[in-house]
Formats: structure tokens, sequence, C-alpha cells
């Protein structure tokens, strides 16, 4: 499968548009043409009355990093389920906490905003402050009540951030990987 | 066993798990002592739930036009739940709402705070 590289027109954005179409007519539930072409007349309305901020995608998105990203995703928000369920219900009190502060390595808020948002519904932790500037990243981690965990939830995010931008980064991302990284 | 009856018994399963999920995750935010440690049940477990729910109702359903309407509560679920429990343990740090007598380190306090 090829990769096309996808340049965004200013004014009306191509994939907002087939994304808004795409959501109207599955809540309409069938392909008729006249759904497809009042999705588009009303995504266009939408995002001409309503316009957003351009996040800068520009990027490559990989389908092999991607898969790895999404089956990583999905196998990591079932051990966290069922390890914050037990938490929950076991008898006893609750494991002792951290805020943990990671410096993430990649410059784009569009993938801090990813890995953040992936990073939430996987183990252990939910985002409570994420500042660009510093590109730092600071997570409530439910289970951590030593330095070993601490660092090995630092582990996690770093792992996680490398498969958001090998899903989605461009080469320039990529090569910020290799920056060394780690504690704030 | 039908093929149908074989498919009613996985909706039955999937239903009942996401419910059990669902359980689980309310009973994690009554019982867990602060807002940050509160979110965690509300954005995993729930979302789990809730999906498993959704596929199960999918399996239930088969062929109907509604299935599609599912796919999309689903992917909101996953769009919006870490926005929200972004959001509220934000607020909740911040007005510290947070037991720091139950965290093993703050990173974000910095070194010189005074609690």
């Amino acid at each position: 499968m090829s990769t096309p590289r996808r340049r965004l027109p200013a004014g009306l954005h191509v994939v907002p548009l087939l994304w808004l179409t795409t959501v109207w007519v599955l809540l309409w539930g069938t392909w008729s043409l006249g759904n497809v072409l009042n999705g588009l007349l009303l995504s266009a309305v939408v995002l001409l009355l309503l316009p957003l901020p351009d996040v800068g995608f520009g990027g490559r998105v990989s389908p092999r990093g991607l898969l790895a990203f999404v089956g990583h995703f999905v196998a990591d928000l079932i051990l966290s389920s069922v390890q914050v369920a037990w938490q929950a219900v076991r008898p006893g009190e609750q494991d002792i906490s951290s805020v943990v502060a990671v410096r993430l390595r990649s410059e784009s808020e569009l993938l801090m905003t990813m890995t953040a948002e992936a990073l939430t519904l996987v183990p252990g932790s939910i985002v409570i402050e994420l500042d660009a500037r510093s590109r730092t990243l600071y997570a409530h981690v439910l289970s951590a009540p030593d330095d070993a965990s601490v660092e090995a939830f630092r582990r996690q995010v770093l792992d996680l951030e490398a498969r958001v931008v090998r899903a989605v980064g461009r080469p320039e991302d990529r090569a910020l990987l290799l920056r060394p990284s780690g504690a704030a | 066993m039908s093929l149908d009856d074989a498919l009613d018994v996985l909706a039955a399963a999937l239903l009942l798990s996401g419910a059990m999920l669902a359980l689980a995750a309310s009973v994690g935010v009554l019982r867990f002592v602060d807002v940050l440690s509160r979110m965690h049940a509300a954005t995993k477990p729930q979302v789990l739930g809730i999906l498993l729910c959704l596929a199960g109702a999918a399996v239930r359903l088969r062929d109907s036009v509604d299935l599609w309407m599912l796919v999309l509560a689903g992917a909101f679920q996953l769009v919006t739940a870490p926005v929200s429990a972004h959001l509220i343990g934000r607020v909740g740090y911040r007005t510290r709402h947070v037991r720091r007598d139950r965290l093993h380190v703050d990173e974000l306090a910095g070194p010189d705070v005074d609690d």
C-alpha cells in the first residue's frame, strides 16, 4: 500500500470535510447519494462558518506504524481497564500515586496532543498538564509507590510517543526521537 | 446451536462484561481517595465498558442501519473521554483537591512547595 502525501489547501480542508460528511452519513445509516450530497454541503457550511486553526499536520501516515500503534493501544486499554477495575473493587487501601513529569522529544503540538490523549486511556495514568513550550507532560500515575515505578512510567510514555511519531509523524519528527530525553 | 444462537451468546457476553466494567468504574469513583484517582476510574474501565456494550449491541442488532451510530458513539467516546479527564484532573490539581499524603513524588509542584 502506498502512502500518499496529503497537502491541505487553505480554506476548506479536505480531511475535516470528508470526516464531517462521513459522520453525517453514519448518523443517517445509509450511503445514499442524497445523504452524501447533503453531508458535503452541511460540512462545507460548518467549516466555513466555524473555521478551525490549522494544526499543521503535513505528516505522512505510515500503515505499519499506525497498525502497531492501534494494536498496542487496544491491548493497553484492556489491560489498564482491568487493572483499574481491580484496584477499585479489591479490599484494602488504594496504592500510593505519583505526579510524574516527562519531557517529550517531539516539537509538534499535534503529536504531543495525540500522545497525551492516548496516554490517558492506557495503563495507570491521566495527563493533568502539558507545557508545549518545554515539551513537558505531567501525568498522575495511579500506582507508583517508588522511584522504580516512576522511571518505568517515564519509559512507557517515551515508547508511546515513539509509536505515535512512527504512525503519523514527519521524517523530521522521527529524527527527533533519537535525541536523549526522559526526566524533565 | 445455530449461528444466530451463537451470536446471541456472544452479544450477551459482551454486554455483561461491559456492564461489569462500568460497575467497577463507578465503584472506583466512589472509593478512590481524590479527584485525580477518581478520573482513572472514570476513563479507562468506563470507556472499555461502553465499547463492549456497544459491541454487544452491534452483534445483537446485526444488519440494522443503527449499527453505524454505535460505531460513531464508540469513536466519540474514545476521543472525548481523555479530554474531559484531562480538564477535570487539571482543575482538581490546581484547586488542590489532591491527597498529598498519598503521593510518592509530585514533580509538578516543584522543590519549594509549602505543603
